[in-house]
């Protein structure tokens, strides 16, 4: 079992390079991070709960309280607040912990993307511990992250209906209130999207699969890992952040070339 | 020998510039007045650039030809790009740079320069041209009339001042009047709400706690058909939010939500930007445009930003199937203020 | 060589035959241009509408001004099947499907940027140095009538693509005429065909893009540059320049080979830019409809100040006897707008007003000389700056991790506190540099060697200042407020128009009293014997080189009873 799981990451990780180069022209893209083995039998899946149980225990309690049931922020035992997980289900999890959002260094407006301080094996403890404090939104599976047949176009109406206002017209992000802010997606899989639809971490509505189907989120994801790798054929991108940084450039580089050139005229010549 | 343009020097003025220009800081010869290897070199210099500038415009010839429209090319530091775009900018910048940039560095090291006064006159003319000037003006009043004759001159007026009128009265077809249609959307009674861009109808479980999804009145499709533009969208966007029950602390009616399920309008108050940044742990709805912020538990009343109105909302509630309709249409007009929209 | 002036010397006959072309050309192609890199700031703006011009032409080639909605059906494929207008449908195949048609466009848009941006930088220079005094403010005027169509030119060509972003504008704009009282209602509906966004708007607005618009630039764009023409350029102050005479090189050649040359720089790096960075990439965005939008809606640079206007107003609408009166749009978008263009068109005739000075000026001012005319034009460049921070809130907050709503009340308040601060530091830095150009008339530069001398005096050697530099410095002129006026006559009487005249003496001196004087005749005299004094003394000592420490920060061992 164990062996056949590293080789099945091994394969995933030849797919993950080799679908970045697909998804050009294809836009075939393969999940990598697929991380629950398919029907694992109840003696992992008891061993996997107890080590998640022990992982949330030294990392995740003294937020989320001993039995996940959260803590109030001026509680007396001192610990930072932290919302209860019952019922958040292990596609929450799986996101915090697998975009390093938990466990939050720091309390702060919103907490960032940052490098995940857990194992693929640890998060999917985690998250099966988690999931058996009460039913929630699951992880999707292989099949629902298939883009094969995705079809671009219509992912791309759907993400400019429900996504733009928030992550910009190429999901490089925007500014919410208060300092809160709607992240890049440029750094997220296609899991974590789907995952962040389905729980709706921090100020995230949730976009449940009743609403935009499994079929619309397929297509939606599509159409984000197209923007990804879509050539920029104008040149340099500028960040795609639209005419704020275009109007920048064009103070900075292009007048001052400009205004550079007539300071280059009008100098005296020795 | 320079002079002012139009006029020959009088004794004074060619005084003046005599001094102006014997003032003038003397001229420091450059490298290449003195030294015929340095003007060689800046001779060779400047029809390098000529050169170099029928070579890119060569260039730019064979590129448009050669290459394909939707080439790509990798480019360290810009990343994927248009090969045909990149190759033409720059072929085609360059021809045309260095045309210029060779005819500057001609005139700065070649051509002789030197530094040359001429005399200014004020502007005003003569007393004695104005004089004359005014005189003209009395014979033509004198011999038009126009002074003279009143009734002809205030007629002559009354024309004049009248028949710009029919090029603004042309100008009324542009557009229908308003009338009440500012008020008027495509929801009414038992407008039955579909989600956008798919035409799915909801039911409320579909909704998620914490959920926000943009939706429509299931005729606009058709509608937009019909009429062929998007007006009625731009009226008729909504959002549908679900939040507990006990978080909603006002609405605009009396139970207009349906189990914690609001319908809002998606137009701000503002200016009419689409608003759908939505915190759901806030309930807080954000403007990209401007930052109006609204607050949908709280009968969606602005809490921030220059937007002086609430959102309007639209009751909602179910119909036999199970699916979310309208109770009835906006109560009041959506979007942005205007003169003739009052309280209501 | 010969041969070509032969040729020359023909068709300049033959046009001369017909249209008295030779007294033209004599009087012309001599004429003289003075020289300052900052003279050409200007040109940058007409070079690039140049280019405007023609990248636009060519786009009207394949642009199709129609709100009509097609299935885009070309070779971008993340919008293939897509409901689109045929006017986004139209601007895609130039970005994707036509040979160069992406490089024009984007030509067409950079351009368009650093054509505003040129004429904002223009507006300054003829500002800050005076240029706008008598006898060319109806030329200033011209000006300030370029830049409003300009940025009207600019708005409806962003307006054009019908993407998402040019669509929110227009949204925008048609929020902003309903707020209009009383007529608001109908001139959007006249305008738009009917409701936002009907089907007609776009072709209209073609129209006034490419024919109204550039039709108006023209023109006033003529008259600007023959004004110039007729009235010669100003010059700054220099040794042998004076109010009466112009100096710099003539026309043909070397203005001409560096003038021309400079437009096709200015085309080159236009293009070069425009081959390698990408400008408003409509594809990205998606087409418009009315309820769709992104984060990070920004109209181009030069509108950004009327976002930010609006973005910071506070939020109120009154509703009188029912009717409704949005002064949350009204004032950003149409009062404070109205007044700022309206000041500026008529503030060579306020400072005339101020002065009383109406006499011709072709010698520039150095902007410290005229330390409230450059204040206030530094408090009004920094209230627009705020107003511009404004309409990058957003950005401003998620770059630097700030808050949105931080940020607007931050602005909110500082649009009333930070423009007067500037004017006070402005004018104190102005007064400062005239202290110090003073200093340098009276006491020639400071070398940093420090002399002591056989009796044990220390003194900083200074050396006197060049020529060329003391020209420019003594020709500050001399400027004294008006003084208050008699309010009474003998009879102690109250005199007809006194009022005026005492606001007039009141302004005279806010623009005027704290001016420094020049040192006078004597002063400079005296100031001249104790430098040839004091080189004197120190030429020996300089010899055994009994310098002692260089002075930094510009000390100086002076002293002090004789400086002023």
């Amino acid at each position: 079992m164990k062996k056949r799981s590293r080789r099945r990451s091994m394969a995933a990780g030849i797919l993950m390079g080799s679908s970045l180069l697909l998804v050009g022209s294809g836009y075939a893209v393969v999940s990598a991070e697929t991380t629950p083995a398919p029907e694992p039998t109840s003696a992992d899946s008891v061993e996997q709960i107890q080590l998640g149980r022990q992982l949330f225990l030294e990392g995740c309690s003294s937020c989320h309280g001993l039995e996940g049931q959260g803590i109030a922020s001026d509680n007396a035992t001192g610990g930072n607040g932290g919302p209860t997980l019952i019922g958040v289900g292990e596609a929450a999890v799986d996101f915090q912990v697998s975009t390093g959002r938990m466990p939050l260094a720091v309390p702060e407006a919103q907490a960032p993307r940052k490098e995940p301080l857990y194992s693929q094996a640890e998060i999917a403890a985690l998250a099966a511990y988690v999931a058996t404090l009460g039913p929630g939104p699951a992880n999707p599976t292989e099949e629902q992250l298939n883009l094969d047949n995705a079809n671009i176009a219509e992912g791309g109406e759907i993400f400019r209906t429900n996504c733009t206002q928030c992550h910009n017209f190429a999901g490089s992000g925007g500014a919410l209130t208060d300092g809160q802010y709607a992240p890049s997606l440029m750094n997220a899989t296609p899991k974590q999207m789907w995952q962040a639809m389905v729980t709706g971490p921090q100020q995230m509505p949730v976009f449940s699969n009743e609403t935009i189907t499994d079929e619309d989120k397929k297509n939606l994801i599509a159409y984000v890992q197209a923007l990804k790798v879509e050539p920029n054929p104008g040149g340099l991108d500028l960040g795609r952040l639209g005419p704020v940084a275009e109007g920048l450039f064009a103070w900075t580089a292009g007048l001052i070339a400009l205004i550079g050139v007539a300071v280059w005229i009008g100098a005296k010549v020795r | 020998m320079s002079t002012h343009d139009n006029l020959p020097a009088t004794t004074d003025e060619s005084a003046a510039i005599a001094q102006a220009t014997a003032a003038l800081p003397a001229h420091r010869p450059r490298r290449t007045d003195v030294d015929p290897k340095a003007a060689r070199r800046a001779e060779r210099q400047v029809a390098l650039m000529f050169l170099g500038s029928a070579v890119m415009t060569i260039l730019f010839v064979v590129a448009f030809v050669a290459i394909p429209v939707d080439q790509t090319v990798y480019i360290w530091g810009f990343g994927t790009i248009s090969a045909s775009n990149i190759a033409l900018g720059v072929t085609f910048g360059l021809a045309i740079l260095l045309i210029g940039a060779g005819a500057i560095h001609w005139s700065k090291k070649l051509m002789n320069e030197k530094e040359i006064v001429q005399l200014r006159h004020p502007l005003a003319s003569t007393e004695k041209d104005r004089e004359s000037a005014v005189a003209a003006f009395d014979d033509f009043s004198a011999d038009s009339g126009f002074a003279q004759r009143p009734i002809v001159r205030r007629s002559l007026l009354t024309a004049m001042a009248l028949f710009p009128i029919p090029l603004i009265v042309l100008l009324r077809d542009l557009g229908p009047l308003p009338g009440t249609i500012m008020r008027e959307t495509l929801w009414k009674p038992g407008s039955r709400i579909v989600i956008d861009p798919t035409g799915r109808p909801v039911r409320p479980s579909d909704l998620a706690m914490g959920g926000l999804i943009s939706a429509m009145p299931a005729d606009l499709p058709a509608v937009q058909e019909e009429t062929g533009n998007l007006n009625a969208r731009a009226k008729a966007a909504i959002i549908l939010v679900r939040m507990e029950p006990q978080e909603i602390i006002a609405q605009q009616g009396d139970n207009w939500d349906y189990g914690g399920i609001l319908a809002f309008s998606k137009i701000c108050t503002h200016v009419g930007c689409p608003i759908a940044l939505y915190e759901q742990r806030t309930h807080h709805l954000l403007c990209p445009c401007h930052q109006s912020t609204f607050d949908l538990a709280d009968a969606g009343n602005v809490v921030f930003g220059p937007a002086a109105r609430r959102l309007p909302q639209l009751p909602i509630t179910i119909d036999p199937e199970g699916y979310l309709v309208a109770v009835d249409g906006f109560a009041e007009p959506v979007g942005p203020s205007y003169w003739e929209r009052g309280d209501s | 060589m010969s041969a070509t002036v032969k040729a020359a010397g023909k068709t300049v006959g033959w046009v001369d035959d017909r249209l008295t072309t030779s007294n033209f050309l004599k009087r012309n192609l001599a004429k003289v241009f003075p020289e300052h890199w900052s003279f050409m700031l200007g040109e940058i703006a007409l070079y690039s509408f140049i280019v405007v011009m023609l990248s636009g032409v060519y786009l009207t080639l394949f642009f199709k001004p129609s709100m009509i909605e097609i299935a885009y059906n070309g070779s971008y494929v993340p919008l293939k099947g897509v409901e689109m207008s045929e006017a986004y449908a139209s601007t895609l195949n130039i970005s994707f499907d036509i040979r160069g048609g992406l490089l024009m466009r984007q030509i067409h848009h950079w351009a368009a940027l650093f054509f505003i941006a040129a004429i904002s930088v223009h507006l300054c220079r003829v500002f800050f140095t005076g240029a706008f005094r008598k006898p060319r403010e109806m030329n200033w005027v011209i000006g300030v009538g370029l830049l409003t169509m300009a940025l009207l030119a600019g708005f409806a060509g962003y307006s054009l693509p019908d993407d998402l972003l040019s669509g929110t504008g227009l949204r925008i704009a048609q929020g902003i005429m309903l707020s209009i009282p009383l007529v608001g209602t109908y001139l959007s509906f006249f305008v738009f065909g009917g409701e936002f966004p009907g089907t007609d708007f776009i072709s209209r607005l073609y129209a006034v893009h490419i024919l109204v618009v550039p039709g108006l630039i023209l023109a006033l764009l003529t008259a600007h540059l023959m004004m110039v023409w007729y009235q010669k350029h100003t010059q700054f102050p220099g040794p042998g320049r004076t109010n009466d005479n112009v100096v710099g090189y003539r026309l043909m050649p070397i203005y001409m080979a560096k003038a021309g040359g400079f437009f096709f720089v200015v085309f080159g790096i236009i293009t070069l830019i425009s081959g390698l960075v990408t400008i408003n990439p409509i594809w990205l965005y998606g087409p418009y409809t009315p309820d769709q939008v992104t984060a990070g809606s920004q109209p181009d640079w030069y509108i950004g100040w009327l976002e930010g206007a609006l973005r910071m107003m506070p939020n109120v609408e009154w509703v009188i006897f029912g009717y409704t009166i949005s002064w949350n749009i009204l004032v950003p978008a149409v009062i404070v707008p109205g007044i700022i263009f309206t000041l500026m068109g008529l503030y060579p005739w306020i400072e005339q007003f101020a002065t009383g000075d109406k006499s011709e000026h072709h010698l520039l001012d150095r902007p410290r000389n005229a330390p409230v005319r450059t204040s206030l034009g530094a408090m009004a460049l920094s209230f627009y700056i705020l107003l511009w921070v404004g309409g990058g809130n957003d950005l401003i907050a998620s770059f630097f991790d700030l808050s949105i709503n931080a940020i607007t009340w931050f602005l909110r308040i500082a649009i009333f506190v930070i423009p007067p601060l500037v004017f006070v530091a402005t004018k104190r830095i102005c007064l400062g540099l005239q202290r110090r150009d003073r200093d340098k008339l009276l006491h020639g530069l400071e070398t940093g060697n420090i002399l002591r001398l056989p009796h044990g005096e220390f003194i900083e050697i200074h050396a006197p200042i060049s020529e060329e530099e003391k020209a420019v410095l003594m020709s500050k002129p001399t400027r004294t407020p008006i003084g208050m006026p008699e309010e009474v006559d003998e009879n102690g009487v109250a005199l007809p128009g006194a009022r005026m005249a005492r606001l007039r003496a009141r302004l005279s001196s806010f623009f005027y009293e704290d001016n420094i004087a020049l040192p006078t005749p004597e002063e400079l005299a005296a100031a001249e014997a104790h430098l040839r004094h004091e080189v004197e003394e120190s030429a020996p000592a300089m010899d055994e080189d009994r310098r002692l420490i260089p002075a930094r920060d510009g000390a100086v061992l002076h002293d002090s009873a004789q400086d002023h």
